[in-house]
């Protein structure tokens, strides 16, 4: 081979190398800004309970990446050393200890102890005074929200000291921005865990017991959030959204969640509701306004104001409660919901009337 | 020869029942199984009690009968029989039937209602489930195979689990009770 094509190749083979660290780079910066960003992250807090944890992740992070640093700078130190030292080829076992090494053996074990300690130190003094600062915001005029963890979804209740009040929806949690809220946390069936990682959480739902969570929002938006404790089968389907948004905003959607379901508006949807009413769905569900007043499955009173269905699972479109009211074993098995299996047109009066549910 | 065959046999013959035993039927098969009983039955019914047409499959189903014994608080069966002691209607957990304790009797009696109380569950419960409830049913009194019904409750334990039921010899099957006649 010529001087002149080897050269080339030699080229070739570095822009090679060149565009595979590239793309490496690439790679590690698209996956740590997803980490970072992202309406489901503890790097993107947006209030104090989250802010305080992502501080402490943080110190940790760059703590425990100086010390991996330095054990892996003194192991390749020490790997250089002994291949320098083999290089005398003595085969014998060392016995006399060397005093001069001893001493300086013993000065960096030493070292490295008390190193250890007061790092660990560092991090129990930092663990104990986030953890201080999840309590703070506890206070008795809080907002308060029950949530009830169930296979597998997420009753939340809104609490008042007048009855009339108080209003359950499910799988979607809003919040005023710049108030706290205290989040009362129960379950029905099984150990669940609330964890919304941009504002603040885990705290377990435990069957019979209740526990308590503050939750505070800065920044406006939608945060979602993801039962953090296995449940059973469908545990990885069941999430919710907390949407923060301005306090006269929050104030309009609580006015409208504790009306009543809008009467049927036309035929179609007067339809709607009988079906409703003489299928299956009476027998869990409940619609206020209506006769339906059953509480073991999500309260369907606002429906279509909500996100979405199947506890963060599906977009709440048509199409989706449409499949969902048919067959949900299909698409979420296991679900306690049964297959509803209705005639076309009955089918199509009842998603009117759900989709009029705002 | 023979006695590896006939191993072989008795072992296919217990996983066969174990499988029974275990099945989880998520994905029921609409619409046969799904099926909603909104169909209007004869009106005219015989006042005996009516032969048995075929055994309910999930009484040799454990998960089956465990969402039958949930489905019994779901809607409510609770209210009214209680944990099986009864109270506003019949206890369920001893051997009477007023309207006859087989399988597809206890299907007839929650789809259609009966006087006095009872309502009518058609259209309400899928027909898979009524069976659910049907096998769960018979459990309280130990009606069916005590390696498959549910034991101990989720919550106090307010009976003895019904795996742990006696069986009991079904009486008072059949016949118009004066519960349910018509006031003359």
């Amino acid at each position: 081979m010529s001087a002149p094509a080897r050269s080339g190749m030699s080229a070739h083979a570095r822009r090679l190398v060149r565009d595979a660290l590239r793309a490496c780079a690439l790679a590690c910066y698209a996956l740590t800004t997803a980490a970072c960003t992202g309406s489901q992250s503890i790097l993107n807090p947006a209030g104090p309970n989250a802010g305080n944890v992502s501080r402490l992740w943080w110190l940790m992070f760059y703590v425990c990446a100086a010390v991996f640093l330095l054990v892996i700078a003194f192991l390749a130190a020490a790997l250089a050393r002994t291949r320098r030292r083999t290089n005398k080829l003595t085969d014998a076992p060392d016995t006399e200890p060397d005093a001069g090494r001893e001493r300086r053996m013993r000065g960096v074990v030493t070292g490295a102890v008390v190193v250890t300690v007061i790092i660990l130190f560092v991090f129990l003094v930092a663990s104990f005074t986030t953890s201080r600062s999840l309590y703070a915001l506890s206070d008795p005029n809080n907002l308060r929200i029950k949530v009830n963890g169930q296979q597998w979804w997420w009753q939340v209740e809104y609490e008042n000291d007048v009855a009339s009040q108080t209003f359950k929806t499910a799988n979607e949690i809003h919040i005023p921005v710049g108030q706290t809220v205290t989040l009362r946390l129960t379950s029905s069936d099984v150990i669940h865990s609330f964890w919304v990682p941009n504002l603040g959480g885990k705290r377990d739902l435990i069957p019979g017991h209740e526990t308590t969570l503050w939750l505070k929002a800065d920044k406006a938006g939608t945060y979602r959030g993801q039962c953090a404790e296995y449940c059973g089968l469908q545990h990885a389907h069941m999430a919710f959204v907390v949407v923060a948004e301005p306090v006269e905003q929050f104030n309009a959607w609580m006015e409208a969640q504790r009306r009543p379901a809008a009467p049927p508006a036309n035929a179609e949807q007067q339809r709607g509701q009988q079906v409703f009413l003489a299928s299956p769905c009476v027998m869990c569900h409940t619609i206020r306004g209506t006769d339906a007043g059953a509480s073991v499955a999500p309260d369907l009173t606002h429906l279509a104001s909500r996100q979405t269905i199947a506890a963060g699972m599906l977009p709440n479109t048509r199409g989706h409660l449409g499949g969902w009211v048919s067959n949900s074993q299909e698409l979420k098995p296991g679900n306690r919901m049964p297959p509803i299996p209705l005639a076309p047109e009955d089918l199509q009066a009842l998603l009117s009337y759900l989709e009029s549910l705002k | 020869m023979m006695i590896a065959a006939v191993c072989g046999v008795v072992s296919a013959l217990c996983l066969v029942a174990a499988c029974k035993r275990e099945e989880r039927g998520l994905r029921v098969d609409p619409p046969s199984s799904a099926r909603v009983n909104s169909k209007t039955l004869s009106e005219l019914r015989p006042g005996n009690v009516q032969p048995i047409s075929a055994p309910n499959e999930f009484e040799q189903n454990a998960f089956a009968m465990n969402e039958g014994k949930r489905l019994y608080e779901w809607y409510n069966c609770v209210g009214c029989h209680a944990h099986g002691g009864g109270g506003i209607g019949p206890p369920l957990m001893d051997a009477k039937w007023i309207y006859g304790g087989a399988p597809e009797q206890i299907f007839a009696t929650i789809v259609e209602g009966r006087p006095n109380g009872m309502p009518s569950f058609r259209g309400k419960i899928p027909d898979y489930q009524v069976w659910q409830l049907a096998a769960y049913v018979r459990s309280m009194s130990g009606q069916v195979s005590k390696d498959a019904s549910p034991s101990r409750d989720d919550d106090m334990n307010v009976k003895k689990p019904e795996q742990s039921t006696e069986q009991q010899e079904p009486r008072g099957t059949g016949g118009v009770p004066k519960s349910a006649e018509r006031p003359q």
